[in-house]
């Protein structure tokens, strides 16, 4: 019994408690994203924006999410019911799991990261590739057609700019010398002067429009736009499954920044390396700058139109993947005569 | 559509060979177009558009605009109605500019009772004619730019269009159904202190239009979206019977306003915006000029009033009501109070057609009377009909994306083309 205990029970419930840690603020986050969102959106239309619920409308997520819980769950007749109920599940369960590997903070004891894996980077390409699958299902399984239409621009946009992400992610882990997140975060250590956004900036520039582009938002929110497809792929859903949608959207936001946030920007580092900034917590910095990002996010949503999707497609592939293409190997050539290469 | 127009000829075989002969051989995959039913609910449908599209993939291979879901009847309605009654009908044509509607009725009825309004009354109503072209610009430039994606224009645009219906408001008590221009003039003077607010506002306006300018004249995904999408040269405008800013951006200086002046048009200074490739662009371009000069008619619009003084409608008791005043002393301006608001007036039988430069081109109203106080046919031309049907012409070959954009710019509002 207590080899069991020890041995299993423990280290699960320990686990299980890490992964609460980071789930529930992670939901918290979610749902104040939104409100932010909103807010933000609505200072830039020189709107108000919710302020009716709740102290300056802080607590509209709550009665939104309230909202779509008791609403009935409409599965339209011609639709895959199993296939049509498990596409918002594994978008929002493929959201939460990429945290697994983003490294919070460090102390004495270590990094502060539920698995501290050394191919995180992998890891994180694996779960976000693996991300268009909800889509296509959630298209496919709708049996309708603007869903149909949504779910393949979807995989076209996701597949072309994932090749583009792949390489930034190669030049970083050339730069850094490591798959481990928290390696990396580590190998930017000294202000933020040593943040690879500055030597890495055009990678930087390219990642970011790439993460819009990956979450599908302004200005490549194709799979969704408003204007042409009604809301894409999720056009059929309503109630929880749309819930569950819009949540994993908005960690995917979250996510994004929080993995752009890892590579160009020092992760949990301070931007100065003094004392006083120090002794603010790692995950304080780290949330900083996600929603920075994220800010940049909205910004580009109040700010740009749409692109079409064969622009889109011609930007992805003609633009971003042979500038990528070149960084990868002008980065590694100048590392390599210079002899930076680290070990 | 025989066949469905199913590609049956598209070489949609992959394994080579296996063709023998016309028909579908065993191996051949019959391809069927893709079928989408854009609209009538749909949030680029600019109201109950219901567009048919028969698409290859993205690709737009045939657009086909059904229309009739807001059909009202207006025309047969106004065959019903006396002269007086017949104006509002006109605000609800076009909801976006209702004063310009009302304009071109009013011309007609004049015409066939061979009175003008007095000089006040046309000054008020190019003033109120301007405010709805900018009205109606205001809200079909953003509306195209939230139609390729850009949300932020919209909302800025319709805090200016808030306080220009405050102005139709202050006017005739309506913000949209305004019922302000009649036949022999203009319902009522301005009230006082108006002039000055729309002073005001004229000053302040024009940094809103470079703000949603910034935003998107020379935006790149703007112009991505926008620049040789749905082009129509001078001649394709010209045939589909297209007028207003669709024909100006294809080239054609052609505005009514110009060349068959109505209202004293022709003492105005103002410039006609032309286009030279007739896209999508160029449409936009065009109506955001357009909105700049309507501020110069406004601006000379409230000169003149300042110095014209004297009624703003026709002297004719006969057709425009007594003041509330003189009713209460004369019997005879009682009698053509009753008289007016009941029996309404006679129109000596004739015929005509006139027409107005309306903010999306030649609304025209063909009047038939027949000496009675009704008329006998009153026929309507609405510009966005005209432009709704090159819809097809327009957005061939083009990807559904630029459908929206294509639909967006021809401006097309369903009160009138459904009437």
């Amino acid at each position: 019994m207590m080899v069991f205990w020890e041995g299993y029970a423990l280290p699960a419930l320990i686990l299980i408690g890490w992964i609460l840690l980071i789930v529930v603020p992670l939901l918290v986050g979610m749902a104040l994203l939104t409100w932010y969102e909103r807010k933000v959106l609505a200072a830039m239309m020189l709107r108000k924006g919710p302020n009716v619920v709740g102290p300056f409308g802080l607590l509209q997520p709550m009665a939104d999410g309230l909202k779509l819980l008791m609403k009935e769950t409409v599965i339209p007749s011609g639709a895959n019911r199993a296939v049509f109920l498990f596409a918002p599940v594994l978008t929002f369960t493929l959201a939460l799991i990429a945290w697994a590997v983003i490294p919070l903070g460090q102390s004495e004891s270590g990094v502060w990261v539920i698995s501290n894996i050394n191919v995180g980077v992998l890891y994180l390409f694996a779960i976000s590739s693996l991300g268009v699958y909800g889509i296509i299902m959630a298209g496919w399984a709708s049996n309708s057609r603007y869903a149909f239409l949504g779910a393949l621009r979807s995989a076209a946009q996701m597949v072309s700019y994932e090749v583009s992400i792949g390489f930034v992610l190669i030049t970083v882990l050339i730069v850094a010398g490591s798959l481990n997140l928290a390696e990396i975060v580590l190998a930017q250590q000294g202000g933020f002067w040593n943040w690879y956004w500055i030597p890495l900036a055009p990678m930087f520039v390219v990642f970011f429009i790439s993460a819009l582009a990956e979450t599908n938002r302004h200005p490549f929110d194709l799979p969704e736009a408003e204007a042409e497809l009604v809301a894409g792929y999720f056009v059929e859903y309503s109630a929880f499954p749309f819930a569950l949608f819009f949540l994993g959207e908005y960690i995917n936001m979250i996510m994004m920044s929080g993995i752009t946030a890892v590579l160009f920007m020092g992760g949990w580092l301070p931007p100065l390396d003094v004392s006083w900034l120090n002794w603010i917590p790692g995950p304080i910095w780290l949330a900083l700058k996600i929603a920075f990002l994220l800010f940049v996010f909205i910004w580009v949503r109040a700010t740009l139109p749409r692109y079409r999707y064969d622009q889109l497609m011609r930007l992805g592939w003609k633009v971003f993947l042979p500038l990528s293409l070149i960084a990868v190997v002008a980065y590694s050539g100048v590392l390599l005569y210079a002899g930076w290469l680290p070990a | 559509m025989p066949d469905g127009r199913t590609a049956a000829a598209a070489p949609g075989d992959l394994r080579s060979g296996s063709r023998s002969g016309p028909g579908p051989g065993p191996g051949d995959v019959e391809i069927k177009n893709l079928n989408l039913n854009f609209g009538p609910q749909h949030p680029a449908a600019h109201g109950v558009l219901r567009l048919v599209l028969e698409m290859d993939g993205e690709i737009v291979e045939r657009a086909d605009p059904h229309i009739g879901l807001l059909h009202r009847g207006t025309e047969k309605l106004i065959e019903h109605k006396t002269y007086l009654q017949a104006v509002p009908y006109f605000d609800r044509l076009d909801y976006v500019a209702p004063m310009n509607q009302e304009h071109a009725f009013a011309l007609a009825t004049e015409k066939l009772l061979g009175i003008e309004a007095p000089p006040r009354g046309q000054a008020i109503r190019v003033l109120y004619a301007e405010i709805g072209r900018v009205l109606n610009h205001l809200l079909n430039v953003p509306a195209y730019a939230m139609d390729v994606g850009a949300l932020t224009p919209f909302l800025w645009a319709f805090e200016e269009r808030e306080k220009l219906m405050g102005f139709y408001e202050r006017v005739c008590g309506a913000r949209l159904h305004a019922a302000y221009f009649r036949p022999g003039g203009v319902h009522r003077d301005l009230p006082a202190g108006l002039a000055d607010d729309i002073r005001d506002w004229r000053a302040a306006f024009p940094k809103v239009i470079d703000d949603i300018e910034a935003l998107l004249t020379e935006n790149r995904i703007f112009k991505q979206r926008s620049v040789d999408i749905g082009v129509v040269d001078a001649r394709d405008a010209l045939d589909w019977g297209f007028s207003g800013p669709m024909l100006r951006a294809s080239g054609l200086a052609w505005d009514l306003r110009k060349a068959q002046p109505y209202d004293g048009y022709e003492a105005y200074d103002f410039d006609i915006p032309v286009g030279r490739n007739g896209d999508c662009y160029d449409r936009y371009l065009v109506r955001v000029e357009e909105i700049r000069q309507s501020l110069r008619i406004v601006d000379q619009a409230l000169d003149r009033l300042e110095t014209l003084d004297g009624p703003v409608a026709a002297d004719d008791n006969k057709v425009t009501p007594p003041k509330r005043g003189e009713m209460k002393r004369s019997m005879e301006a009682l009698i053509h109070h009753f008289k007016l608001y009941t029996e309404g007036y006679r129109v000596p039988a004739g015929e005509t057609y006139t027409a107005v430069e309306a903010p999306k081109g030649e609304f025209g109203v063909y009047l038939v009377a027949d000496g009675t106080n009704k008329p006998y046919r009153c026929k309507i031309r609405a510009p966005g009909f005209a432009h709704l049907q090159a819809t097809d012409f327009m957005s061939r070959g083009h990807m559904l994306a630029d459908v929206c954009a294509i639909v967006g710019s021809m401006d097309v509002v369903f009160g009138e083309v459904d009437r």
